[in-house]
């Protein structure tokens, strides 16, 4: 049989895991079971690699090994049967009851909800114009609609096929490089396997024994962080290259104004607060009702009235104590900033309401760079956010009120001070944004907040209750997932048909992850009774490691392991085996999660199993090739290098927030 | 035989889409939950063991439904890449030496396991217990379906060892059906076609440059 050159590269993986195997078996001198034990390691990566389902391969193999591992003391092997047949049941029963794996098909559940939405469409449109003019625009609008979308949904496959068919046509048409263009879609749509809420963090914190709430928090910046390395490399690319990122054309740029607003006389440049009142008070709205004025001025003048519901309600939460936060209510706050307008009660909502919502919009809308005020802080800082994010929407004025206003020092004791200079920054960015908003922002502004803020908030709020711990993550997951049902009917797509296919699917995605844990949790049983992991620590302290070398050492393999198999198959089998050496290190298993989330970025990206390429490739023009694409996703792997590196200099850009929170 | 195999297949499917709701009921109920704890200020001590019932159901009544429609993940370095027949024969000699043992022995062991739990009318430990040994019958019933399911898995390599292709499914909501997104999106296949002009121009633009 001639062997085709697809084949070669997982033969050769295969021979050398194989012949690796056969040389440790040669070299020693005694086979004990503990040798046995990493047989069966090697046996099982080349078991998984021929492509037969990994849970029961791992179910089945464990089970072997188990009985052997029983069998091979003075037990019977009746009794060794039974023994097996005991841990079978009892490891298939504890991942039944695991609590942690709850909020998994709830999480996928929220994100096929959200995906059925369908406001991608809107998402990318609205971003589109409201970049339009930062280098690169196109690309860095797609890599923010990803991020935005993905950490919504969570389906890289859905994404990245979306945003192929959205995102491809209108930069290749307007002569963005094929292989930019491939780049900023798998790459970008991948961000949502690492920026919490994820589930590849859950089945971590299942797998490691560690809080899931707390490597939400810690996930939140090296994921903004990637995001933004991403944005970045594209603006320098725009910058060096230009014929690879070509900006946008005006009439590419041009937001069309709808027909009562010209009929007021409108014009795009024309500043839309002073032209509406006249339109008001003048005699030139014959044709135009005054209710549809009033409504564009309620829309426009929304920022100031929440940020004046905002200063007013923390102005008495700092004053006073603590408001209770009252999470469900939270949810509904997303449709209700749906609804254009913000004079319709909306605001008459409790106070909770206002502070997640600002709280909410800074990250997206600086470009992801912002930090985020923890704890009591939040309540203080989220005065000045709302506005501080609406300047940062118009193309062109720089977020810089909104930087300057992560700096406060966090404090634990909201200081009055603070909460004057929030006040003042965000007065201040309120009136910037008032001073350019002219009517074609009015309708940028309109469209991110159909679209845009919606998302954000949604994100915000569970990803927000369940770090500041107001909810646990199964909690957040379900109130998230009615969230999603809720944007569903808003925009109107919420049908029986939606909400059937949406279980389903959800069964589906929960079926494969949660079956993957009850063959691991096998498997890794069998392991242990093998000895198999003291084999391997042995091993590992024989070399002598520094911590440096350890983490260097583990973070390759997991890169290489992310070439031939998928993220869930790495966390599940390999983690068991890696988290009880970080003792000997002194690493903490939060941050290694961290450094792993980040790495196994690249198994998306890495051929010959780069999921994304191949959805992106199923909705390409024909002539767009998988090389053109894999060239194209090569620097974006290069960032998640130099994004692990700087992880791991700067050890304080994951851990900082939890370290704030919970210490 | 391929009537009685699709047969099969239905039966998993309507098992596991049975289960599936619980994901809905889930939602709703911790919803419900969160609304009773934070706003009326009455938390239950049974809900977190429900939500646990509920969570076990979904994913083991879904593990037959995922089989059937061929959703558990696979290595994909190289099975992608064979002819059907030799993943028939790699699939068929898997399914006989880790699948039958495994689930068999799952089944097995789950049935008494369960048997043992109903001996004694085993109840969860919370401050109000719920019975626990019905869903402890979840393992083996889960567990049988699943074999059932994994025996006509066994056929349909077989069937593809001798014909050299794959015999067919019934269609199933897919997490990326192309078509769909499609239409959500408005796009159609010409569109994407007309854009391959800008492609070619750009490699023909490339080429004259070097």
């Amino acid at each position: 049989m001639k062997i085709r050159k697809e084949l070669w590269f997982g033969f050769i993986l295969m021979g050398l895991i194989g012949g690796g195997a056969l040389a440790m078996v040669l070299s020693v001198d005694q086979m004990t079971n503990g040798h046995y034990g990493l047989l069966m390691l090697s046996l099982v990566v080349v078991a998984i690699m021929l492509g037969f389902p990994t849970a029961f391969t791992l179910m089945g193999m464990g089970m072997l090994f188990a009985f052997f591992a029983y069998h091979s003391g003075d037990q019977s092997a009746a009794g060794a049967l039974k023994q097996t047949l005991d841990l079978m049941v009892q490891r298939a029963f504890s991942v039944m009851t695991n609590d942690v794996l709850i909020s998994i098909p709830l999480f996928v559940f929220m994100g096929y909800l959200v995906e059925r939405a369908n406001l991608i469409e809107k998402l990318f449109h609205s971003l589109h114009l409201s970049l339009a003019r930062v280098p690169g625009s196109l690309g860095v609008a797609t890599l923010v609609t990803c991020a935005v979308f993905a950490t919504a949904t969570g389906i890289v496959g859905a994404v990245v096929t979306l945003m192929g068919l959205l995102a491809m046509p209108q930069m290749l048409r307007a002569g963005y490089d094929v292989r930019l263009t491939a780049g900023a879609i798998t790459a970008g749509g991948c961000l949502g396997i690492l920026i919490p809420p994820s589930v590849l963090l859950i089945v971590y914190g299942a797998t490691a024994g560690v809080s899931v709430v707390q490597l939400y928090a810690g996930a939140f910046f090296p994921g903004i962080m990637l995001a933004g390395l991403y944005i970045l490399y594209v603006i320098i690319m725009a910058k060096l290259k230009p014929d690879w990122a070509p900006p946008l054309s005006a009439e590419q740029r041009r937001v069309p104004l709808p027909e009562p607003l010209l009929r007021i006389g409108a014009s795009s440049e024309g500043w839309a607060l002073s032209g509406l009142f006249n339109a008001l008070k003048g005699k030139r709205n014959q044709q135009v009702s005054t209710g549809y004025l009033l409504g564009q001025l309620g829309i426009a003048l929304a920022p100031a009235v929440l940020f004046a519901a905002v200063a007013l309600t923390t102005y008495q939460s700092v004053t006073t104590v603590a408001v209770e936060e009252t999470y469900d209510e939270l949810v509904a706050m997303d449709e209700e900033s749906s609804e254009s307008s913000a004079s319709d009660g909306g605001l008459a909502e409790p106070p909770s309401d206002e502070e997640e919502g600002g709280l909410a919009e800074p990250p997206g809308a600086s470009g992801g760079d912002l930090a985020e005020p923890p704890g009591a802080e939040a309540a203080t800082s989220a005065a000045a956010e709302p506005p501080a994010d609406s300047v940062a929407l118009p193309p062109g004025a720089a977020p810089a009120p909104a930087t300057a206003e992560g700096s406060p020092a966090p404090t634990t004791q909201p200081a009055p001070t603070s909460y004057w200079i929030g006040l003042g920054v965000g007065a201040l960015a309120l009136a910037v944004f008032y001073a350019i908003l002219s009517y074609a922002r009015l309708e940028v502004f309109k469209m991110l907040l159909s679209s845009f803020f919606p998302l954000m908030v949604l994100i915000l709020a569970v990803l927000g209750s369940i770090v500041f711990g107001l909810a646990t993550p199964t909690e957040a997951a379900a109130v998230g997932a009615f969230g999603g049902l809720l944007l569903a009917a808003a925009y109107r797509q919420l049908t029986f048909g939606v909400v059937k296919e949406s279980v389903f699917l959800t069964a589906k995605t929960s079926a494969m992850v949660c079956w993957l844990f009850v063959g691991s949790a096998i498997f890794s049983a069998a392991f242990a009774l093998l000895g198999g992991q003291e084999l391997v620590e042995q091993w590992v302290l024989g070399m002598n490691l520094s911590k440096t070398e350890f983490l260097i050492l583990s973070q390759v393999i997991i890169f290489i392991l992310g070439w031939p198999l998928e993220w869930t198959e790495i966390i599940v089998i390999f983690m068991p085996i890696f988290i009880p050496l970080l003792d000997n290190f002194g690493v903490d298993p939060l941050f290694f999660g961290l450094l792993v989330a980040l790495n196994l970025q690249t198994a998306f990206l890495s051929p010959p199993v780069a999921m994304s390429a191949f959805y992106l490739k199923g909705v390409s023009p024909p002539h767009v090739t998988l090389n053109q694409i894999f060239a194209g996703m090569l620097p974006f792997m290069g960032i998640q290098v130099i994004a692990i590196i700087l992880l791991y200099q700067f050890p304080e850009i994951g851990m900082w927030l939890p370290q704030v929170l919970y210490k | 035989m391929q009537k009685l195999l699709i047969a099969v297949d239905r039966f998993s499917t309507w098992f596991g889409k049975a289960g599936a709701w619980s994901a809905a009921v889930l939602t709703l109920l911790i919803c419900w939950e969160v609304f009773s704890r934070y706003v009326l200020n009455q938390p239950h001590a049974w809900m977190l063991d429900v939500q646990i019932m509920l969570y076990g159901l979904l994913f083991m009544t879904a593990g037959a439904y995922t089989l059937a429609k061929n959703g558990h993940v696979r290595g994909d370095v190289l099975y992608g890449f064979f002819r059907p027949r030799t993943q028939a024969t790699i699939d068929l000699v898997l399914y006989i030496v880790f699948f039958l043992p495994g689930i068999i022995a799952l089944t097995w062991a789950g049935w008494s396991f369960a048997q043992d739990a109903l001996a004694i009318r085993e109840q969860t430990f919370s401050a109000d217990p719920l019975p626990i040994y019905p869903f402890k019958f979840v393992v083996p019933i889960a567990g049988g379906v699943l074999l059932l399911q994994g025996l006509v898995e066994i056929v349909r390599c077989v069937i593809c060892i001798r014909t050299g292709e794959w015999p067919s499914r019934e269609e199933d909501v897919e997490e990326v059906d192309v078509d769909k997104l499609k239409e959500m999106v408005h796009v159609k296949d010409s569109d994407i076609e007309s854009l391959d002009q800008y492609v070619v121009r750009q490699a023909e633009h490339k080429g004259g440059q070097a």
